[in-house]
């Protein structure tokens, strides 16, 4: 694994299968999936830890992750299997740790279990 | 990443509060695309003008940092929410119109050209080949890397600021001399329009990786090559493609008739709709002057939104083209977009005709309408009489 974004957070795995287009497809108010052909459609972001495969689409995402930071609708981690400059940098100014890592690592990280996050190390 | 003594000093702070912000995110961006290091650019656009995108938090965000924080180098920038000259035709709020008028400001205030565009590689002369710069419209960033002979990542809103800022960016592969696709895409369809070459992006954007070679594909036409672009930048992460032939050992990949049609299931909704839609990315001065021929003694059954450059308008307007469009029931807005605009609101409008890929996407999702999608040729066929 590789630490894109450092700090430290605690929560419960959303898993996707699917690449996020953060302006499309999440509300940045609600943290809610609204693109219906998303796998995490109605779903929220919100205070989970959001594990994707990468993001997506409009370079305008960055300020998205950012609102929903400020909106207290943001992930508390996320975690992809590559990062992309509209996620590492939405996150960096949004202060959300971000971790890339492998595809073993990945398939590993399952939905609903609780993980925690604390710089370079996963739990 | 190896930072600079000077860069490391400004990333920990020591150079102010501006600098620090901006250097987080060049790290942040160059230890995701492993970059070894910084490099200078010359040229930054920035996306996040909109405030139906960027909202109160965007709008507070460069409010704040306007404050003190000044750009390096050149840098213009992406449509925002509204055309001033039509505004008060729409029913848009004045908190909408003081906040978007806040982040002009913002970005006036850093020293940004306010050029609402999102075709800069078309309203500005392009530096000499191989110039590094910073492009963040995803449609723009494609465009430079495969068209224009310039070099960009594709970066985001906050990257290109960030490069803006401090006239760097991470040397990232996409900056580098060298080939990296890993796909092929072999197009097999015939006869394709320019809606044709937005699904090729799109599809082209999902299956590949930074950068994808597309054989079978030998000259495109500008509409059809912004068409492409601005599919590929809104389904993927790709920033860059080649046209060239299949001898190469990478993966081969089709794009026929059924991976077309797929695509337009996910896109198209409906087969009709309330109004059209023309320009995303906005027209540049050739497709206006296209668009003004085609329209002669024609003119539209229902409302058409043509979204083009202010500098494009003007010119167009000195040529008689604007005055043509408006004779044939245009409606022309500058300084802003089909993709994501509000002013297209669901509350009046069912349903979208357009020929853009991009625009079909945004529209579908986030501005919460049907979408009816066709080329031009068949818009112009089917809807004037």
């Amino acid at each position: 694994m590789k630490t894109i974004v450092q700090g430290t957070a605690k929560g419960i795995i959303l898993k996707s299968n699917n690449p996020i287009n953060f302006l499309g497809a999440v509300d940045k108010k609600t943290g809610i999936i609204r693109d219906q052909s998303h796998d995490l459609y109605q779903k929220s972001v919100r205070d989970v830890v959001l594990v994707f495969p990468h993001g997506i689409g409009s370079s305008v995402g960055a300020y998205t992750i950012y609102s929903l930071k400020a909106n207290n609708s943001a992930p508390r981690a996320m975690i992809c299997q590559k990062a992309d400059l509209t996620v590492a940098s939405g996150c960096a100014l949004a202060n959300i740790p971000l971790v890339v890592v492998t595809k073993e690592e990945y398939d590993s990280l399952v939905n609903g279990n609780e993980i925690t996050i604390d710089n370079d190390l996963i739990k | 990443m190896e930072l600079t003594k000077d860069e490391e000093a400004a990333l920990k702070g020591e150079q102010g509060e501006t600098l620090e912000l901006a250097y987080r995110i060049l790290v942040a961006t160059g230890e995701a695309t492993n970059a070894e290091r910084l490099i200078p650019i010359e040229w930054s656009h920035l996306s996040g003008v909109n405030y139906n995108t960027i909202g109160d938090a965007g709008e507070e965000f460069l409010s704040k940092l306007s404050q003190t924080a000044r750009v390096k180098v050149k840098t213009t920038l992406n449509p925002m929410g509204f055309d001033i000259d039509s505004v008060s035709k729409f029913d848009l709020d004045e908190d909408f119109i003081e906040k978007q008028q806040s982040i002009r400001k913002s970005y006036e205030r850093m020293g940004v050209t306010l050029s609402f565009s999102c075709i800069p590689y078309e309203i500005f002369d392009l530096p000499e080949k191989n110039t590094q710069v910073s492009f963040a419209e995803t449609n723009a960033a494609i465009y430079a890397n495969s068209i224009a002979n310039l070099k960009t990542n594709k970066e985001s809103a906050f990257s290109a600021l960030a490069s803006a800022l401090t006239g760097k960016s991470p040397y990232s592969d996409l900056r580098k001399d060298q080939d990296t696709h890993n796909v092929t895409i072999q197009m097999k369809v015939d006869n394709p329009n320019e809606l044709t070459y937005g699904m090729l992006g799109f599809f082209a954007g999902k299956v590949a990786d930074n950068s994808v070679k597309i054989s079978g594909v030998n000259e495109l036409d500008k509409r059809s090559c912004k068409s492409l672009c601005a599919g590929m930048g809104t389904s993927g992460t790709c920033g860059k493609f080649i046209l060239g032939d299949d001898n190469d050992q990478t993966e081969k990949i089709d794009f026929d008739e059924q991976e077309m049609q797929k695509i337009h299931d996910e896109l198209n909704t409906t087969d009709k709709g309330d109004l059209i839609t023309l320009g995303s990315p906005q027209l540049g001065l050739e497709e206006v002057s296209d668009l003004a021929l085609m329209l002669q003694n024609k003119s539209f059954k229902k409302r058409c939104m043509v979204f083009c450059p202010r500098a494009v308008q003007q010119q167009a307007r000195k040529l008689g083209h604007i005055n043509n469009l408006e004779k044939a029931g245009c409606e022309i807005y500058s300084d802003c977009c089909t993709c994501l605009t509000p002013l297209i609101d669901k509350k009046d409008v069912d349903s979208v005709t357009t020929n853009s890929i991009k625009g079909a996407y945004y529209l579908k999702n986030s501005n919460g309408v049907e979408v009816n999608l066709k080329p031009l040729s068949e818009i112009v066929r089917d809807e004037t009489k």
